[in-house]
């Protein structure tokens, strides 16, 4: 929960020992960076907003993690967040984010121009392309510790910049708190609408707060280009349609983006982003491109194949079920989508996905003939 | 108002340290560095203006969102307690849970015992709807544990199964479960266990932390019915009273079971005296005297419990202002249960029946949950003698019913004595 900054210098009236977090059974990121010597020296600072390092790690503390999913345990509550506690977030950075270091420079790359095919995704096997990121807006503090007046701007700002969208992009606003029923379950039968988040990890950060006001859901008439207010991020940004054109879905989003920025930018407040963590979201998870670009595809053979986690990782690729993170499979279909998110560029991540998919539809294919794939598995990328 | 409060309990804890010199306690310390960084009342960070931050309550239905009104907000959503509690914080619960349309819960919470006071502009109005009518302002609040002065309470064992009465103590000086830090919240469970392990004879106990607990001692607590869980009911999450669970949390028990102390739940403490059996004179007894025991162990090392004359014992939620005193039986009223005029029975004795689950279950069979209805405004003596006549005349009903007699609704209680 957010505490103002008289709550924090009150705290310093105790000892470090006494206002130290138990973490012996804790197994997150956060737990194993944060040391009492680290705590002792972040306990006295806060960003300009008022964020402070028990504020930063609260979600890691309520939630002590799994045995065998490593969840990152902490967030930030603005973009100064990841400077003023660097001390903590960079090494968690370089734990989540395969080693990823505190001098290392984020490449980004929205020039849809520059992915090389993606238009030829077999429709038989590939059902549906889907490219997924979020957004900051600079100014605002993020949604653990965000006041309800900077959410409202944060919507207000976001719904004008869409609204003023055309073309493909013309589309429409619904606020959560005043939809109306049919709006609702339309939004549900199109798989748009989202919901207040039940996640122990998000509400532990304060991300629920005063649900819901200032939520809600933009999205073009064509329904291919959805964009989220205030959920997790400010904005999380959606570009999809059936089928494997994957290079469509990712001009649009590229195109997309890009509008809204310029408008963004004309009201002096631009996204959030830096040369070295690319764009900033709430979670360390997401920064660098917060890209997820994904497809669902029917590999019922591949993925019974003894070497297909092996050839994932290889593709720098991870599955999931088609219901999201951590669901199973369901017939077969998976979706498949690229595992890394800094380092790399846009233009990278949906690159390693299209190749990627396009190589295990050919070895689909291929075990279909009962032929063998061994001579095609692909060499560490 | 709050700066004098203020003063007032410096002075208090003064005195404290007086008392120790000679004690070497690690308290000390503590007490002596207190004062230094707290920026008593320092401004909270605002970028928008009062209107741009107030809540949408169109849609709720809870006592914090009848009394707050644009103006209210405006004028106290730049204050902070000492501690840099806010109303922002106070009010975040009944935000989040617009409620129900047929239970009206209370929709905020205090963070620290100068909540009730730098906030009183919307504290009084939820206190006085919600306690039916008692005016902060205007009237005293009456504390009596002298269970001498109790009459009868020996009910029938056919009808009442068992007997129980709970309540709840803060620790002066520590901020309340929504507001308190690790360490706060860690001297809270320092104080009171050190406090409990001075108990004896029939008081003598053990302490079960949550966080070191063995699988077997959390399966008898379990049996015993005594081990209780991290919050999951919005109402409480939302407040931010399940953080860091679950350090510094704990149960307490004397060895017959019949005396049990939470720490560090949903309030600093909350004690509760039970056994099977229709001996509520007894149960209440054992309450007063343990109460007064751990009261005057506190003492002996400089601390107390919050209260004060207008509000009686301080606690986090503003329903268990004044006595914070539960006191119920499960009985069986087979016959009486099923009469048309039980409701108005019970709203005349000015009581309330429940589930034999707690607050909000099912009656089981035909046995029921019956306690006081109020909390504020009479005394802890005055409530439980309530309870007694009126589960004695609910016997009596009874009784007339099973002879075929009939029964008479009985002229209302008055509500503040």
């Amino acid at each position: 929960m957010p505490f103002g900054n008289t709550h924090n210098n009150f705290k310093l009236n105790y000892s470090v020992e006494d206002e130290f977090p138990d973490l012996t059974k804790h197994n997150n990121h956060m737990a194993k960076v944060l040391t009492q010597e680290m705590y002792a020296k972040l306990r006295d600072k806060q960003t300009p907003t008022g964020f402070t390092v028990d504020d930063v790690i609260q979600t890691g503390v309520d939630n002590p993690g799994h045995p065998f999913i490593m969840t990152v345990g902490c967030v930030a509550g603005d973009e100064e967040s990841y400077e003023v506690f660097k001390d903590l977030l960079d090494p968690v950075i370089s734990d989540r984010h395969g080693g990823y270091k505190a001098t290392d420079k984020h490449k980004t790359d929205l020039n849809f121009e520059n992915l090389k095919g993606g238009d030829d995704l077999d429709p038989n096997y590939v059902l549906s392309s889907r490219v997924r990121t979020g957004r900051s807006i600079k100014g605002y503090a993020l949604p653990p510790h965000n006041s309800r007046g900077e959410r409202r701007a944060v919507e207000k700002l976001s719904v004008e910049a869409l609204n003023s969208l055309d073309g493909e992009f013309k589309g429409k606003y619904y606020p959560l708190k005043s939809m109306t029923d049919a709006e609702q379950e339309q939004l549900i039968a199109d798989h748009f609408l989202f919901d207040k988040p039940v996640s122990p990890l998000l509400l532990g950060a304060g991300m629920a707060r005063d649900w819901p006001d200032a939520r809600g859901i933009w999205h073009n008439e064509n329904k291919t280009f959805l964009v989220w207010v205030n959920e997790e991020d400010h904005l999380r940004v959606i570009s999809m349609q059936k089928g494997g054109n994957m290079k469509e879905v990712f001009k649009r989003f590229c195109v997309g983006l890009q509008r809204i920025e310029e408008i963004f930018k004309k009201h002096n407040h631009g996204f959030m982003w830096n040369q070295h963590l690319g764009f900033i979201l709430t979670c360390p998870s997401n920064l660098g491109t917060g890209l997820r670009g994904g497809v669902h595809v029917k590999l019922p053979k591949l993925s019974t194949h003894a070497k297909f986690e092996e050839i994932l990782n290889r593709l720098r690729l991870q599955k999931r079920g088609t219901g999201g993170v951590d669901t199973a499979s369901v017939g077969g279909v998976f979706d498949i989508s690229n595992a890394d998110r800094i380092g790399s560029s846009e233009v990278d991540q949906v690159q390693c996905v299209v190749d990627g998919v396009k190589l295990m539809v050919e070895m689909e294919k291929k075990l279909e003939k009962g032929e063998s794939i061994d001579s095609m598995i692909p060499a560490q990328k | 108002m709050a700066s004098s409060f203020a003063r007032v309990l410096s002075s208090k804890r003064k005195v404290g340290i007086l008392s120790l010199v000679g004690a070497g306690s690690l308290t000390v310390g503590f007490f002596l560095n207190r004062e230094q960084h707290v920026n008593a009342g320092a401004h909270v960070r605002r970028i928008y203006p009062p209107s741009a931050e107030y809540p949408d309550l169109r849609k709720h239905n809870n006592c914090m969102a009848s009394h707050l009104t644009p103006a209210v907000y405006a004028k106290l959503s730049d204050k902070t307690t000492p501690n840099g509690y806010t109303l922002d914080l106070a009010i975040q619960t009944g935000v989040d849970n617009p409620g129900h349309p047929f239970i009206k819960t209370v929709g905020m919470v205090a963070g620290d015992e100068e909540s009730y006071e730098v906030f009183a502009g919307i504290f009084n109005p939820v206190i006085k709807e919600r306690h039916n009518g008692y005016d902060p302002c205007t009237m005293n609040h009456p504390t009596d544990l002298d269970a001498s002065k109790i009459r009868g309470g020996q009910f029938d064992d056919k009808y009442v199964l068992s007997s129980r009465v709970r309540t709840g103590r803060s620790i002066r000086g520590l901020s309340l479960p929504p507001a308190c830090t690790r360490a706060e919240r860690r001297e809270v469970e320092r104080v009171v266990i050190d406090a409990l392990a001075g108990l004896k004879g029939d008081l003598a106990g053990k302490y079960f932390s949550l966080t070191v607990m063995t699988e077997q001692e959390q399966q008898q607590l379990i049996d015993d019915h005594f081990l209780f869980d991290k919050p999951v009911s919005p109402l409480l999450t939302c407040a931010g009273m399940a953080r860091d669970w679950p350090d510094a949390r704990g149960i307490w028990h004397n060895n017959e079971k019949t005396f049990l102390v939470w720490v560090n739940e949903e309030d600093h403490t909350r004690v509760i005296s039970m056994e099977k059996g229709g001996n509520m004179k007894r149960v209440f007894e054992r309450f007063c005297k343990g109460l007064q025991e751990v009261e005057r162990l506190i003492q002996e090392k400089g601390w107390e419990f919050m209260w004060n004359e207008h509000l009686g014992y301080i606690l986090t939620c503003p329903s268990n202002l004044g006595t914070g005193l539960r006191a119920g039986v499960h009985v069986t009223l087979p016959r009486l249960s099923k009469d048309p005029r039980f409701p108005k029975i019970l709203d005349n004795l000015r009581l309330q029946k429940r589930g034999t689950g707690g607050v909000d279950t099912a009656a089981v069979g035909n046995t029921f949950d019956i306690s006081n209805l109020d909390r504020l405004g009479q005394s802890e003596v005055q409530l439980v003698q309530t309870v007694i006549d009126g589960v004695n005349y609910l016997i009596e009903c009874e009784k007339k019913l099973e002879r075929g007699q009939d029964i008479k609704i009985p002229a209302p209680i008055s509500q503040f004595k």
